[in-house]
């Protein structure tokens, strides 16, 4: 098969790195590199999702630029990862979304949120749109629950599908087996490195950023978007078992669970965001890549969106402006669930899986060149 | 000195005048600047290029009494002492170097002070991991920590700023003059301390010692080390220590760049093969010894052969036994064919390979220990990990002498102050790493031995300059 530019620079790269070895201490994809000796496209994209893109190879890289080495291991890594996910995309046909991601995400969010509000309008009175009604039940009156539970429960179907497609073919392409994901103590080792981000720490130092001082906070500000997502989600899914189950209406009191999980979690997606964004703004450009770059901001942006209209019908949501913003929030919400297999969010499903590899072979395979450290002498 | 007038006066005079830009600079800014002195580090090349041959060390070598979470064992003051004699063939200077090995026994906790971290101890295989602190992501790595720890604590830094001058009258140092950008510049200081490197970057100089094969040799660390600042020192009459042709020299790949290919152009596989010169003879003994004994004599040895190449030949049964390399092997399906490949006589290789294996005694490989597989009645000989060649494909990789550091330097005593032709040590004026590297290293090399002899002269010229400019 015909390489991509990207994966024969990557091949480059690793090429160099192996016969080097000075960063093995940095993070997983070094070590992971060291049991190889030449790699295939399978490799190289294992390697580029196992990065977490912290930048400490960069700034310790004697052959980085100006030399004529030209070392870039995180924006070519990049590279590689952005184009492997439209490899692994499914279905095939909807691969080109990665392309301009930003673009096509954003049309898509206006779309379902126009979508939304032509919705309530056609499906109701066009006044009860801007009527206020506080209490129990104010949200249904402009759309069924269980319209909204199908709706929703399709997206997030579709989605989990093309998530388990896309695993699929990032776990063949890896060259690992299905039985592979089936023992406890990788699974539980990946989880433990993806929670705690073990590998955005530049081997301890903490994570790079705009020079070679290093500033930990875009490792904070990961933890506050990834866990407000699941803050949000498990929101989300406790106010559907408290429908189905305690057959109890939304909105809830602020007080309650899903309230307070829902806004702990909505602010950790605007904050976080927020906070990546700052921080790429002012990223050194040659540890990224720039075509990219829209697939990130636009995958910010829909987490933001989401958390803030959110927290906004949250505080409205017994005034007249209740219609128009729950008709944002679920345009939002359902525009970030249709494209989360077509964007940036599939860093997470890959770089676990990648991990979960990583913690499997570090256990069985033993370092392929002996005698590597001999070999190291200045 | 000519044209004075249009050289700037820097507005400061510091207390310590640093020149030079690695890991001794650094540890010599860093250790006055924490004993008080105003610092000032004059580094010639730019930002990127900062600190040298720093840029392409790995790890140092210090002495210490038990394992820690970076060193798999403890390594004794005498053992490390046994070590130096032994690839220096005794040319040290006993008490300098026993001096440096007890104090680079607190060296290690120093640095980490200086934000430097290290890598955890990988253990397993062979050696180093008992006697070598590995920094964690490589010298470059090591440096920027010190960089960010020196301009923490107020040490000037000027990049791009190259010593062209030293005003030195008798054995008391007033300023140094810097070539940048916008001009020259005076720069007055009360201490002196050199820390600027060798000469191996400029290849005249090198001619000067080796004669014209030295145009062959292959540099593998910065090309600001020119040896200019050393010159300068030793033409005021500062005493000079070492031979002009000692340096630590291996064998790299003959298509690695002419400069700075660094660590990533070595080649580690001449035990698993032979070695042959331009006229496809082999030319000594390629299982003399284990790392890292042979890895510092095969620069000296291919400088010695016809227009200063090699080439090292092995079969498929070896392909896999050392670390990857940069440049992939050059691969043919039959001795003959590989020998073409490089422009060598075909049925001489042939015919030389054919005797090697003749001469072969297969007994137990093993890489890992000085075995029994040898050649009987060959000359030279092949005295450990001897296998026939015979196995396709075959390979074979180019090498040529790649200088890392010249061991010529100046003299110094216990206190790192250069040491005068006249007798007795100058006044002001102290030295570090490689510019002195040859009071040490009288010949031959020890992985990690370079950055020992730099932190450890750094830190005590450092201190000693800021105590002589407080009095």
């Amino acid at each position: 098969m015909q390489r991509s530019e990207a994966l024969n620079e990557a091949d480059r790269l690793m090429t160099i790195c192996n016969s080097c070895r000075y960063c093995e201490g940095l993070c997983a994809v070094f070590p992971a590199m060291e049991m190889r000796r030449a790699f295939t496209s399978g490799d190289l994209n294992y390697f580029a999702n196992l990065c977490h893109a912290c930048g400490a190879c960069y700034v310790d890289c004697q052959f980085s630029p100006p030399h004529e080495f030209d070392v870039r291991v995180p924006s070519v890594l990049a590279r590689v990862r952005h184009e492997s996910y439209a490899d692994y995309a499914w279905p095939r046909a909807l691969a080109p979304l990665f392309r301009r991601n930003g673009l096509a995400v954003s049309l898509i969010a206006v779309l379902s949120i126009a979508a939304f509000i032509l919705g309530f309008v056609a499906f109701n009175d066009p006044r009860a749109l801007f009527a206020s009604r506080p209490g129990p039940g104010s949200f249904y009156a402009l759309m069924p629950h269980n319209a909204m539970a199908l709706l929703f429960g399709a997206a997030f179907l579709w989605a989990v599908v093309a998530f388990i497609k896309g695993a699929r073919a990032f776990w063949n392409d890896i060259g690992e087996t299905r039985s592979a994901l089936a023992a406890p103590r990788p699974l539980l080792r990946a989880v433990r490195d993806a929670a705690s981000l073990r590998y955005l720490d530049g081997g301890g130092v903490g994570c790079y950023n705009e020079d070679e001082r290093t500033k930990d906070n875009r490792r904070f500000y990961h933890h506050l978007t990834f866990w407000g997502f699941m803050l949000c989600f498990a929101s989300t899914s406790i106010a559907t078992l408290y429908h189905y189950l305690l057959h109890r209406e939304a909105p809830y009191p602020l007080w309650d669970l899903p309230v307070v999980l829902g806004t702990l979690g909505g602010l950790g997606i605007v904050i976080g965001p927020l906070g990546l964004y700052a921080a790429k703004r002012k990223r050194e450009p040659m540890m990224m890549d720039h075509d990219s770059r829209g697939m990130d901001i636009a995958f910010l942006a829909m987490l933001v969106l989401t958390g803030a209209t959110g927290l906004t019908l949250l505080v409205l949501r017994e005034t007249s402006a209740m219609g128009v913003l729950l008709a944002l929030h679920l345009g939002a919400v359902f525009a970030l669930f249709v494209t989360l297999p077509y964007g940036k969010f599939v860093h997470g499903l890959y770089r676990f899986l990648a991990l979960v590899r990583y913690a499997r072979e570090r256990h069985t395979a033993a370092p392929e060149a002996r005698s590597e450290r001999e070999a190291r002498s200045t | 000195m000519n044209g004075q007038s249009d050289i700037a006066e820097h507005p400061a005079a510091y207390d310590v005048v640093v020149v030079g830009g690695g890991n001794a600079a650094l540890c010599a800014a860093i250790a006055a600047r924490r004993a008080g002195a105003s610092v000032i580090v004059l580094e010639a090349a730019s930002k990127f290029y900062r600190g040298g041959n720093t840029r392409h060390t790995r790890n140092m070598r210090c002495a210490h009494d038990a394992a820690t979470a970076t060193l798999s064992g403890p390594y004794s003051e005498d053992e490390f002492w046994d070590d130096l004699v032994r690839v220096t063939d005794g040319q040290t200077n006993e008490q300098l170097a026993r001096m440096m090995i007890r104090e680079s026994k607190d060296m290690l906790d120093w640095i980490f002070d200086q934000g430097v971290r290290f890598q955890p101890s990988l253990g397993g295989t062979l050696s180093l991991g008992r006697t070598n602190s590995f920094f964690l992501g490589g010298g470059r790595a090591m440096l920027n920590a010190l960089y960010l720890t020196a301009e923490r604590l107020g040490v000037d830094v000027l990049y791009e700023a190259e010593v062209v001058a030293l005003d030195i009258d008798g054995d008391r140092f007033h300023a140094a003059t810097v070539q940048r950008k916008e001009g020259r510049m005076r720069i007055r200081g009360k201490a002196l301390v050199a820390a600027s490197g060798g000469f191996e970057s400029n290849i005249e100089k090198l001619v000067e010692g080796w004669g014209e094969i030295a145009r062959n040799f292959l540099i593998r660390g910065t090309p600001n080390n020119r040896g200019t600042v050393l010159d300068m020192l030793l033409g005021a009459d500062v005493d000079s220590v070492g031979d002009p042709t000692q340096c630590h020299a291996v064998a790299i790949d003959a298509r690695a760049p002419k400069y700075d290919g660094g660590i990533i152009t070595r080649l580690d596989c001449v035990v698993f093969g032979i070695v042959v010169n331009r006229n496809a003879e082999r030319f000594y003994d390629e299982g003399e010894d284990v790392w890292p004994k042979r890895y510092a004599i095969w620069g000296r040895l291919v400088a010695t052969q016809p227009d200063q190449i090699a080439y090292i030949i092995f079969d498929a049964k070896s392909a896999n036994l050392f670390m990857p390399s940069l440049y992939p092997a050059i691969e043919a399906a039959s001795i003959g064919e590989l020998a073409a490949k490089f422009d060598l006589d075909p049925e001489k290789l042939t015919e030389t390979v054919a005797q090697f294996n003749a001469a072969v005694h297969e007994g137990s490989f093993d890489p890992d220990t000085l075995d029994d597989c040898h050649t009987e009645n060959l000359t030279p000989p092949k005295t450990h990990w001897a296998r026939r060649i015979d196995t396709g494909p075959y390979y074979a990789y180019p090498v040529r002498p790649g200088i890392t550091f010249t061991y010529l330097g100046v003299r110094v005593d216990h206190e790192a102050r250069m040491m005068m032709k006249a007798g007795g040590p100058a006044a002001n004026m102290y030295a570090a790493g490689e510019i002195m590297a040859g009071n040490v290293l009288g010949r031959g090399y020890a992985a990690g031995i370079g950055m020992t002899i730099g932190s450890v002269f750094g830190r005590i010229a450092g201190r000693g300059a800021a105590r002589h400019a407080a009095q």
